[in-house]
């Protein structure tokens, strides 16, 4: 009851006339000029700056591919073009934006492993994780999470937490598996999890194990010498 | 004392926004892990501070009343993701570390504030020195209670020494929320404590 006496006694005051001096126009204006320039402010600064983020992300992508490939004596990115591998970028593509895999070699020039990056919804936001793998064991040889919003002292420890993401570099199988610490039987696919941080835990694993699903077709018909050693210029 | 060194100082120790006016609590309680995060989240809001208290001011005459609110928050979030893209470009892992709480300058409540009480009533001079008094003072207050939770709850100071200092157990507590709390409390009741004795 009160409260629809409030909205009787509320309404005239909505209802009284606006007071005069400002016009509609005028407040449309100056919102409208507001945002345009704030725009123009960003794309300015969006300008200055983009160059120098993209070179700095590239710059850390090759750095997490050789940790996770355990320094490969040296690597090629394979795009995905027209749902087959190349090492040629077709003119005009940015090489940020193409899905890709980044194949490592020794210095034999046999392969050393295949560095995959995928993202996908952790427990706050996306979780950017880059991992390496041997086709021929099917074991891993590393995991760096690239970029994550999950929850500081919990979530976080997808990458803090040492003793886990050490783990991703023993050489567990795929599909992983996993586990409460303790709870498994030491099967060599099997991944402890994160006491706090189940959730991330889990993501991470879900991220290889979807990553390997959609990639392994193509490891069977890799080149076997990296692009340089076949004669073609990159 | 001019009124342009006034406007500076008050920020500094009379009205200084953690302690005194105890606003801006979000980033001080989430980013103050460490000395170099309580710092760089200082120094990102001082600039967005400065930047947008000197706008407003230049352009309180133009902007008419009932939309200035939606003005201010339209020109501080460009500064903040202009600060945002510098940062990801040249202060990379300091960026990273600070994550979503630098998009959350937009809702500090200094910012919006020093908008609303200082720069739509002041001139142009004025409302730098204010910002930019307000936001030194904000970056003192965040880096004297980074660099006591870093020093007790993790025993290093990265920005200074590469190696622990403290000698005994650190204190993990005050690297989590709640010793965020216990922190700050330490610091507003010390501040109080030399307040009076100066009286």
């Amino acid at each position: 009851m009160s409260d629809e006496t409030n909205a009787q006694e509320a309404s005239p005051v909505a209802a009284a006339p606006e007071e005069p001096g400002v016009s509609a126009v005028r407040l449309f204006m100056t919102l409208a000029v507001a945002g345009a320039m704030a725009g123009l402010l960003i794309v300015m600064v969006n300008q200055f700056t983009q160059p120098r983020i993209i070179a700095y992300k590239a710059k850390m992508l090759k750095l997490a591919v050789t940790e996770v490939l355990q320094g490969p004596a040296r690597y090629d990115t394979l795009y995905l073009i027209d749902g087959a591998l190349t090492p040629d970028l077709p003119a005009g593509l940015k090489p940020e934006k193409q899905k890709a895999i980044y194949v490592g070699y020794t210095e034999a020039g046999e392969i050393k492993g295949i560095a995959i990056a995928r993202g996908e919804s952790g427990f706050q936001d996306v979780v950017m994780l880059i991992f390496g793998i041997d086709p021929a064991t099917q074991g891993l040889t590393g995991m760096k999470i690239l970029a994550s919003k999950e929850t500081p002292g919990l979530g976080d420890k997808i990458y803090k937490d040492l003793d886990f993401v050490q783990q991703f570099f023993e050489g567990p199988t795929v599909p992983l598996l996993g586990v409460k610490i303790g709870a498994g039987d030491g099967a060599p696919n099997e991944i402890d999890m994160i006491t706090g941080a189940t959730i991330s835990s889990r993501a991470v694993i879900r991220i290889i194990n979807n990553a390997v699903t959609e990639w392994e077709p193509f490891f069977e018909n890799l080149d076997k010498k990296p692009v340089a050693a076949r004669g073609e210029t990159k | 004392m001019t009124t342009l060194t006034r406007e500076f100082t008050k920020g500094l120790w009379d009205e200084i926004p953690l302690f005194r006016i105890v606003l801006g609590l979000c980033p001080a309680l989430a980013v103050t892990t460490t000395m170099e995060n309580g710092l760089g989240m200082g120094v990102a809001a001082t600039f967005v501070l400065v930047c947008s208290n000197g706008l407003i001011s230049l352009l309180r005459n133009v902007i008419p009343s009932e939309v200035r609110v939606a003005c201010y928050i339209v020109i501080i979030a460009a500064f903040v993701v202009a600060v945002e893209m510098l940062m990801k470009a040249y202060f990379f892992s300091l960026s990273e570390s600070l994550g979503i709480f630098i998009p959350l300058i937009v809702v500090n409540c200094i910012i919006l504030g020093r908008a609303e009480a200082f720069a739509r009533k002041n001139g142009v001079l004025a409302s730098l020195a204010d910002g930019l008094g307000m936001g030194l003072g904000f970056t003192l207050a965040l880096t004297v209670l980074a660099t006591l939770r870093e020093l007790l709850g993790a025993g290093t100071l990265g920005l200074v020494f590469g190696e622990r200092v403290l000698l005994a157990q650190p204190f993990g507590f005050f690297q989590q929320a709640p010793g965020a709390f216990v922190a700050l409390g330490i610091l507003l009741g010390l501040m109080n404590v030399l307040s009076k004795s100066g009286k």
